[in-house]
């Protein structure tokens, strides 16, 4: 009983959730490549993976793939328990929970569009909150607030508009091979 | 397969969009106006003492007729903190945080108004 190794149990949906984590892993190094003309702006590409995760696995299942990319990212770009962690971490467990109310909207008239632009205005709510109460505690970063709202706005329906065309292509694919499935 | 992109916005997508072209707008409109002061003058005796930008937290001491008024500058917001004036009006007054309050000590003849790029109103000129 003196095993030199630990080995975990996994089971396929353990698989499927770090595949995912990883894949948006690569997008958001991608997205760092992107120079951006004011910190805080940034497209969220990593959120195109919750969003086709969300629709297609469930909220936990998003849940599990935003956080691991959180904290895999910070620590691959060595800001883990750095500030820039905590806006990332704050900005995603606020999307999460909007997301889960979002969800329940009647798929029949809302679809990843909707949920994207909800979850990148509580990405920002989450980021300012937490400026506000711990960076910069100071009112006059409110001036700042028409930006980060009109970005948000921006790349949320950008993001959720590639997560609808990549889902509704994959669906194509799938329904060709196994003939209608969706 | 080449598709347009408008055919992934469902009709309640439209709604969240224009939802949030909506808050956008107000939330610039509001933040963007010039309501928020950006400056303090503070004058004594009808004449200029100092402007000074709300962004730094400072406390200055004005001399007037009476004695020394002290004038507290935090987050964005202005008001007297002390004044020798026996009826303290203008202390009593409080924060003073949009653009056109002003905050005057008669008898120390020393005032604060608060400007910024548009008044909401005036309190001295209707």
């Amino acid at each position: 009983m003196t095993a030199s190794t630990i080995k975990l149990d996994t089971t396929a949906e353990d698989h499927h959730i770090a595949r995912m984590a990883a894949v948006a892993l690569g997008l958001t190094v991608l997205e760092n490549a992107i120079p951006s003309p004011l910190p805080g702006v940034k497209p969220g590409l990593a959120n195109i993976v919750t969003l086709i995760v969300l629709a297609r696995y469930g909220w936990r299942a998003a849940a599990w793939v935003s956080l691991l990319r959180v904290v895999a990212g910070s620590l691959l770009f060595g800001s883990f328990l750095a500030p820039g962690f905590f806006l990332s971490l704050a900005g995603a467990v606020l999307s999460l929970l909007v997301l889960a109310f979002a969800q329940h909207l009647p798929r029949r008239w809302f679809g990843p569009v909707s949920h994207s632009i909800y979850a990148a205005f509580a990405h920002i709510a989450g980021q300012m909150l937490v400026v506000y109460l711990w960076l910069i505690p100071h009112t006059g970063i409110a001036y700042l607030i028409p930006i980060f709202a009109t970005a948000a706005l921006v790349f949320g329906t950008v993001n959720g508009l590639i997560a609808a065309r990549f889902m509704d292509n994959h669906d194509m694919a799938t329904a060709e091979t196994a003939n209608g499935s969706n | 397969m080449h598709t347009a992109a408008l055919q992934y916005i469902k009709p309640g997508d439209w709604l969240t969009l224009l939802l949030g072209c909506l808050c956008v707008t107000l939330i610039t409109l509001k933040l963007w106006n010039g309501e928020l002061a950006d400056k303090a003058v503070i004058r004594s005796g009808g004449k200029i003492f100092r402007e000074v930008p709300l962004s730094r937290d400072i406390q200055i001491e004005v001399p007037g007729p009476l004695g020394i008024s002290v004038i507290t500058i935090e987050k964005r917001k202005a008001r007297i903190t002390s004044d020798p004036s026996p009826r303290q009006y203008c202390v009593r007054q409080g924060w003073l945080q949009n653009s056109g309050e002003i905050a005057i000590c008669l008898p120390n003849q020393i005032s604060v108004e608060l400007t910024g790029s548009k008044k909401k109103y005036d309190s001295l000129n209707y």
